[in-house]
């Protein structure tokens, strides 16, 4: 490693760290891009979703030659108890649009990709590398990062913290905190391989067209957590996800979760016959918006899974990450091109930008959900999921009772369970929080 | 009737491709006389159960196996039950898909 200064150096070769370095190095800044794994992805995971959009916003023909599984057509919502699931599907022909809104990719592929776009426009992308802690001088400004190779410390103006949710340099420099067990997720993760054909007949699909189902229910045991399954190509990613916390209380198993999912009634078809690859798992942040820390400071920003920007309720992750990783590529770039230097006053530019968009504005509008279902994660998670599969059950079933009977039975049932005040004061207090 | 097929860990873990930095653990648990809840949850959330009792009741970890997920630094790291830190660059998890 030549000892020259950069202009920026990006930790991190994720979502949101490819977009800073591509955005940056795109506009002739002098970047350069550490990260720990073998290649770019060989660390991450994901379920995975792509929302087109943002990904548009960086890459306008990213789909020239991004490596895309499936477009969506359908997606399900499915509420389990533990031998059943009551459903909405939406699916759309209208999905089935020139330039698709959203898509499934596989992680290890994808940002392989995404990084040879960052060496394509010039910036330098040193893999098997691991930022070890950053490097500061006397007035407590941030000049560069320390790393596992010999070498000494690499110097630049600015270091993008693109760590990820598990980031250890902004961490330990007390730059923020570490993520608290109710405010981060354990997802576990295998992909299933099988014909494409057979995943196009199970789902319903043709062509390149996708279906994924998000779960909820008895099947994470009382705590919050979601379960899912997204049609690729010639696999399907299947996982479940569990507040730590609820983890660490009730002592539960995540692949005994998995496992258990897996062998759900309505999920075990879906799967039959297939040929698992790969076992992953990793943490989602999920503390939403009173979760986010201080986002930049002296000769230093930080972006995506690291700052926290992560929107549970929608499973959005990887588009806050790119928009914040791209937001602060242009703020940087504009403190450069006036001549400023990169201080904490100069970089609030980053979170000025960052407010003005979707990525604030959606997770202030969530900002109570993931207490309130931290709180009552056993309603919400256990109480309801049965209740509702009987209500769906009693609707369904003809057995000779008068259907007044059954009517009064369901509602008897929800009262039983919650109380009258306990029905309403979930129900107000889901509303307020989705507000 | 329920049929339930109990997939061994070991069998999961089978499937990843790891490049093990031999005799350089990434993780290590403090000594201690009795764990702690926390480092005793470990041994069931850990997802690679990477984490085990061991005959005289203390949890001990063999890292290779880790998915470097961070679960075992955010419940323990700050308390010192654990040290963490991720491989070498390189070294580790080396996810196909992810
Ligand atoms: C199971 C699961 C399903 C998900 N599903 C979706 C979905 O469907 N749609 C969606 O939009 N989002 C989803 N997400 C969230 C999404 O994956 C994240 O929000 C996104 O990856 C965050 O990007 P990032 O760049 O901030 O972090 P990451 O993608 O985690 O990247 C961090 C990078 O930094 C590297 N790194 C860390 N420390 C160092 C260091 N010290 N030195 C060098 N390199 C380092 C890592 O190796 C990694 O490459 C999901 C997440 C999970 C776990
Ligand atoms: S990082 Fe995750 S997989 Fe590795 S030991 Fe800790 S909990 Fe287990």
């Amino acid at each position: 490693m030549t000892q020259s200064k950069f202009d920026a150096i990006v930790v991190g070769a994720g979502m949101s760290g490819n977009a800073a370095a591509y955005s940056m190095a795109r506009r002739g800044l002098k970047v350069l891009q550490l990260e720990r794994g073998e290649h770019s992805g060989s660390k991450n995971v994901q379920g995975a979703i792509l929302y087109a959009d943002m990904l548009e916003a960086i890459i306008p023909n990213f789909r020239d030659d991004a490596p895309l599984e499936r477009h969506l057509v359908e997606q399900r919502f499915w509420l389990m108890d533990d031998s059943s699931h009551t459903g909405v599907h939406y699916r759309s022909g209208d999905f089935n649009e020139l330039k698709p809104n959203r898509y499934t990719i596989i992680r290890a592929q994808f940002d392989k990709w995404f990084s040879h776009k960052v060496r394509e426009a010039g910036g330098t992308v040193l893999c098997e590398t691991t930022a070890t802690r950053l490097a500061w001088d006397l007035s407590g400004k941030v000049i560069g990062v320390h790393t596992d190779r010999e070498g000494g410390v690499i110097l630049a103006d600015v270091v993008v913290l693109a760590e990820g949710v598990n980031g250890l340099l902004g961490t330990r420099a007390g730059l923020r905190d570490m993520p608290k067990s109710e405010n981060v997720a354990l997802a576990v993760k295998e992909m299933h391989f099988m014909p494409e054909d057979v995943i196009a007949e199970r789902f319903g699909l043709s062509g390149s067209e996708g279906c994924v189902i998000e779960a909820g229910g008895t099947i994470s045991r009382g705590m919050a957590g979601l379960g899912f399954l997204y049609t690729n190509k010639e696999s399907i990613s299947v996982g479940i996800g569990c507040l730590v916390s609820g983890l660490a209380e009730g002592m539960e198993n995540p692949y005994r979760l998995l496992d258990a999912f897996k062998q759900h009634p309505s999920i075990r078809p879906l799967l039959a016959g297939s040929e698992i690859k790969e076992y992953a798992a990793h943490l989602i942040p999920e503390g939403g918006f009173k979760a986010i820390p201080q986002l930049f400071g002296n000769g230093w920003v930080v972006v995506g899974d690291a700052a926290q920007l992560n929107n549970a309720v929608h499973r959005e992750g990887s588009n806050l990450a790119m928009t914040s990783g791209l937001m602060a590529g242009e703020a940087i770039f504009q403190v450069k091109s006036r001549g400023g230097l990169m201080t904490k006053r100069n970089l609030s530019l980053y979170k000025g930008i960052l407010d003005k968009s979707f990525v604030m504005k959606d997770l202030i509008k969530h900002k109570d959900l993931p207490s309130l279902l931290h709180t009552d994660s056993h309603n919400f998670f256990m109480t309801y999921p049965t209740l509702i599969s009987q209500a769906a059950q009693n609707f369904v079933r003809v057995d000779g009772a008068p259907k007044i009977n059954r009517e009064k039975a369901t509602a008897a049932s929800f009262i039983k369970a919650r109380s009258r005040w306990g029905l309403i004061s979930d129900a107000v207090r889901s509303a307020a929080s989705w507000r | 009737m329920k049929t339930t097929i109990i997939e061994r860990i070991e069998d999961k873990l089978y499937q990843n491709r790891y490049l093990v930095d031999t005799g350089r653990p990434h993780i290590t648990v403090r000594p201690h006389l009795s764990p702690s809840p926390s480092l005793l949850a470990l041994t069931k959330i850990c997802p690679a159960k990477c984490y085990e009792l061991n005959e005289i009741g203390q949890v001990a970890i063999v890292s290779d196996g880790c998915l470097e997920c961070g679960t075992c630094r955010v419940l323990c790291e700050a308390s010192g039950d654990i040290k963490w830190n991720y491989p070498r660059g390189g070294f580790g998890v080396l996810f196909k898909f992810g």
